[in-house]
């Protein structure tokens, strides 16, 4: 059996075993993605010679006997929204093409620490603003099951690269289902801790109260894997919860007795495919076959959850890439260029209107650095940007501020309070992923809208601040994998990788990888 | 005030914390370091870098917020401030917007000399916030040129706002005097302001009688109170507020507001304009001429999309940590003057100019008083010999050579009439250069106490020496005696002058 068929686990062990060497595996990883990134587009860098001098350093320690970390030798993708000291760090924007950050986050500094070896960094949408990585301004990502159709977004290259073998391992981060999303539409799992569970320092901020970084594996018991490396409290970051570490991956064989399944009515509403429904109705009965029982759920605000996101992400969105300018960050203009513009335009101006009334009329001419600035971001953000930034400033302004965001952060309490009581009857809640199987690439692009849709079951874990967990559970007629979400009350995770390895044991969606197929 | 009109300042006051690390992140605070040394990820907004409160910078707030009576809301939360500028490198400022830690203060300000009446200027609000870059521009190499230094954004700084109680730009300069004494007292700030560490903006407007403009005003109605902004009394009218900025010490604030008040009424009496009728105007303050300009109004100003900022959690401030903070301060410096007014029997003025020196002065004072039992000689030695010397050597009243007991020792032989206030000086002086005791300087300079018989002697010879003085004093010029008194200086020049001037006039009157 290849190598790339094993899970993350079993690679650990036979290493440890002294069985494999990391070089090898990231060799084979590497082949892996020469073969099929050409068409996948996961990546968008690739240092195969930072990877296997890593993998050689790790594998020369072993042979001398040190300790080595929890993931040692194991290849991790990381999204490129992360930073990691002296990378390029490109958030898939044009603004931020040649960004090469002076400090590692906190998350790489981890993978760094866990003795992992850094494979590559994955596409996504321009700073993780999209649902189909179409956002990027650098290329399209694939999906590996159906090259014509979206991996689902915005952590498009972390699920795609999994998918494809590509990587056993990946980091993402999701502010409104970036990686259950497509986690879901890749057949992989992927998991978005409780806010706070992970450090956000060194994250690319998207909307600071909503993004969280997780991991995306091919099973429940190798996400435990990672985010055990991954989750804890870091004195840097003060929206960090202050908790022990539960000891995710040692815990994950137990199965959850007496487990109380809620099927949230209001995720099997209209819209809902019905191949989709099938395979989570059937998902739904694997559980209660293993002993769970099942109640309706109901949860009333949800309906307002992608009304409320897409007020909260953009008015901090709008905020958190000021600093884009072309000043301190991010692309500049022509500034050459700009100033022989400015120079024609009161030439221009002068002539038209004479001397003296131009110099009462000089403010006309917009002055250098405003036009810095504008030209700055018109041309180094992509449209889904400006558009989000452009709402997020409308949101907050004077006289909106009330009616839209404050309102909207009232709602997002009411939505915070249904998941509250909903915890009171049940353990976990259980519905879909997205509504429907992975789209073709351009069919929402126009349609901000119908985009936005995508993450309709998604949001409210975000909102709420809890945990979800995307696990693969069907596949629809056209061979496209199907999602079926956890979603726990905070700090769950441990009882959510539990019951998707609970589902996985019995199942066997989770071992299937596109392109090996 | 003989002005026909009312001035309303209120003053807008940012001070730059003594903290050694920034607000929000571990860099120095440190000033006149070379550009963009004292810097990191987090104070140059780096993508993905996150602010963590240094609670020292809080903790400073609060002494100076409860030293202000102001009232400290329990719990209080981070706004970013949007806007667009170059030394502002996240493209926002954390701020504090809605919910400012403290307000509803206060600070009594009074002159010594009379000058107004004593007032209370309230404190509409404290708050919290992070400094900006700074933008050097670089005019040898053309207009395009700018330079961004950030050791000083990320500092924190304490914005206090007043409201617009003062009535006039000595008060004005009085307020920040006072102010600054007792920020100075808290030790919160060093208060430089050459260095920036204390920035004053001031708002000023005119209330002016209705009937006062050239010409007559008729059938004016007066505005309404608007928040900040004094409420005008019945038939009077306020002028637009205008906000002066660029003024680098508290007599350029004085001199500003004399300047913008006569402006503004020669403006009122040509345009007629009321509060409303024009936009808030910036002008800023030219020191060397003299003059406020008008400067162009900030494009963007007027909307700044204030929201919390998700990064930092609100902060709680348990009542116990406000009362722990009231008891651990010390006694403020208005309280201590009138302690001193009280308690040792000194004027107003007096205690003012020992008060201002600071708290390490007045503890000297204090220490020798109590041990000489005469506040007034104390103050009086103080102010004229102790900061004379003080002065003219440099140092502080901690390293002085003559510490207070050694003061109070001095002062006591002064008070029991064994020297003279001459002769005390040049105890002082051997005290000082020397570093020794009164009772050691008074020895190395000789000085003895003359027996009572002796002087009563040496007097006796003299008046029978000077029939004419002696005659004098018998025709009730006591003052006659002074002529006696240098020539007993000259004979023996232990002999105390007052000493002598006594006798003398008792033994002459004695053989009438
Ligand atoms: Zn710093």
């Amino acid at each position: 059996m290849s190598l790339l068929r094993h899970s993350a686990t079993t690679l650990l062990s036979q290493m440890s075993d002294g069985k494999l060497s990391s070089v090898e595996l990231v060799q084979e990883y590497l082949e892996q993605i020469e073969r099929h990134d050409g068409r996948v587009k996961a990546f968008l860098r690739v240092d195969a010679a930072r990877a296997l001098k890593q993998a050689a350093a790790i594998d020369d320690r072993r042979s001398r006997g040190e300790s080595l970390g929890p993931l040692a030798g194991l290849p991790v993708a990381v999204k490129d929204l992360l930073c990691d000291e002296g990378q390029l760090c490109t958030c898939a924007s044009r603004m931020l093409a040649d960004f090469r950050p002076p400090y590692d986050s906190t998350v790489v500094a981890k993978l760094k620490a866990a003795d992992a070896v850094l494979l590559g960094r994955t596409n996504l949408d321009e700073f993780a603003m999209g649902g189909s990585g179409e956002n990027s301004a650098f290329q399209v990502t694939r999906n590996p099951w159906n090259l014509e159709r979206t991996p689902g977004g915005s952590s498009s290259g972390a699920a795609a690269c999994v998918a494809a073998a590509m990587a056993p391992l990946s980091i993402g981060s999701d502010t409104g289902g970036s990686i259950r999303q497509p986690a879901g539409l890749c057949g992989i799992t992927g998991l978005k801790p409780t806010y706070g569970r992970v450090s956000r320092y060194g994250l690319v901020a998207f909307a600071s109260s909503l993004d969280q970084v997780g991991p995306l594996a091919g099973s429940a018991e190798d996400a435990a894997l990672l985010l055990e490396v991954l989750a804890g409290h870091d004195p840097r970051d003060t929206t960090s919860i202050n908790a022990p570490v539960p000891r995710y991956s040692q815990t994950i064989g137990q199965p959850l007795a007496g487990l109380r399944l809620g099927r949230v009515r209001e995720h099997f509403g209209p819209g809902l495919d019905p191949e989709v429904s099938a395979a989570v109705e059937a998902a739904v009965e694997v559980y209660r076959s293993l002993g769970a029982t099942v109640c309706d759920v109901s949860l009333p605000h949800e309906k307002y959850g992608i009304a409320t996101y897409y007020i909260i992400a953009p008015s901090e969105a709008s905020s958190n890439l000021a600093r884009y300018d072309g000043v301190h960050y991010g692309y500049r203009t022509d500034e050459r260029a700009m100033h022989d513009e400015l120079a024609a335009e009161r030439k221009q101006l002068a002539a038209t209107i004479g001397k003296r009334d131009f110099d009462a009329q000089a403010d006309a001419v917009e002055n250098p650095l405003l036009r810095m600035y504008r030209q700055s971001r018109s041309e180094g953000f992509g449209p889904e940007v400006k558009r989000r930034i452009m709402l997020g400033t409308y949101t907050l302004s004077a006289g909106y501020y009330d009616a839209y965001y404050v309102k909207a952060l009232k709602v997002r309490r009411l939505i915070a309070n249904d998941y509250e009581a909903a915890f009171r009857s049940c353990d976990m809640l259980i519905g879909p992923v997205s509504p429907t199987p992975a789209f073709k690439i351009g069919e929402k692009h126009s349609d901000p809208l119908a985009m936005y849709l995508v993450d309709l079951y998604t949001v409210g874990a975000n909102l709420a601040g809890i945990p979800g967990i995307s696990i693969p559970c069907g596949r629809s007629r056209d061979g496209l994998p199907i999602g079926l979400q956890l979603q726990g009350p905070a700090m769950s995770e441990e009882r959510l990788l539990r019951s998707a390895h609970m589902f996985q044991r019995n199942t066997d969606w989770h071992l299937a990888r596109a392109l090996l197929d | 005030m003989t002005d026909p009109y009312m001035i309303v300042i209120g003053l807008e006051v940012h001070v730059q914390l003594a903290t050694e690390s920034k607000l929000f992140c571990r860099c120095s605070t440190a000033f006149g370091a070379p550009p963009n040394t004292q810097t990191c990820p987090v104070c140059i907004g780096m993508p993905g870098s996150l602010p963590v409160m240094n609670r020292r910078a809080f903790e400073l707030s609060m002494q100076t917020a409860v030293a202000l009576d102001c009232r400290i809301a329990p719990t209080t939360k981070w706004d970013r401030k949007n806007y667009y500028y170059p030394d502002l490198p996240k493209g926002y400022q954390i701020s504090q917007y809605d919910l400012p830690f403290s307000s509803h203060g206060h600070l009594d300000i009074s002159d010594p000399k009379g000058r107004f009446e004593p007032r209370r200027v309230g404190i509409e609000r404290a708050h919290l916030e992070e400094d900006a870059g700074k933008s050097l521009h670089d005019e040898q190499h053309g207009e395009a040129d700018s330079r961004i230094d950030l050791n000083r954004a990320g500092t924190p700084l304490l914005e206090i706002v007043t409201k617009p109680d003062m009535r006039s730009p000595l008060e004005a300069k009085t307020f920040l005097t006072e102010l600054k004494l007792l920020l100075t007292y808290l030790g919160v700030s060093d208060c430089n302001m050459q260095e920036g560490s204390l920035r004053v903006d001031a708002n000023i407007n005119l209330h002016v009688p209705e009937d006062g403009r050239a010409g007559g005003v008729s059938g004016a109605t007066p505005q309404s109170a608007v928040i900040g902004t004094a409420a005008t009394a019945a038939g009077t009218i306020a002028t637009p507020i205008v906000e002066i900025k660029n003024m680098n010490s508290f007599r350029a604030v004085e001199r500003a507001l004399e300047y913008e008040a006569k402006r503004q009424w020669e403006v009122w009496q040509e345009t007629g304009q009321r509060l409303g009728d024009a936009p808030k105007q910036t002008r800023g303050w030219d020191d060397a001429a003299g003059v406020t300009h008008g400067q162009r109004h900030k494009e963007d100003s007027s909307d700044y999309r204030y929201f919390p900022d998700p990064d930092l959690a609100p902060i709680t401030v348990a009542p116990e940590v406000v009362k722990k903070i009231r008891r651990g301060q010390g006694e403020r410096p208005a309280a201590l003057r009138s302690r001193l007014e009280q308690s040792y029997g000194i004027t107003p003025y007096d205690s003012d100019v020992l008060v201002s020196q600071g708290r390490d002065l007045v503890q000297y004072y204090l220490a020798a008083a109590d041990a000489c039992g005469d506040g007034k000689l104390a103050s009086n030695w103080l102010q004229q010999d102790v900061l004379r010397s003080l002065n003219e050597r440099g140092g502080t009243i901690g390293d002085f050579p003559v510490g207070p007991t050694a003061l109070a020792d001095l002062l006591s032989r002064v008070k029991r009439n064994e020297l003279d206030t001459n002769r005390a000086r040049q105890v002082f002086q051997k005290m000082l250069t020397e570093g020794i005791t009164a009772a050691a300087a008074v020895e190395a300079l000789g000085i003895k106490q003359v027996d009572e018989s002796e002087l009563i002697a040496l007097c006796r010879e003299l008046l029978a020496a000077n029939p004419k003085v002696a005659e004098d004093i018998r025709g009730g010029n006591d003052k006659a005696a002074g002529a006696l008194v240098g020539q007993a200086k000259k004979r023996n020049p232990n002999a105390n002058p007052g000493r002598v001037r006594e006798l003398c006039v008792e033994l002459a009157k004695e053989k009438m």
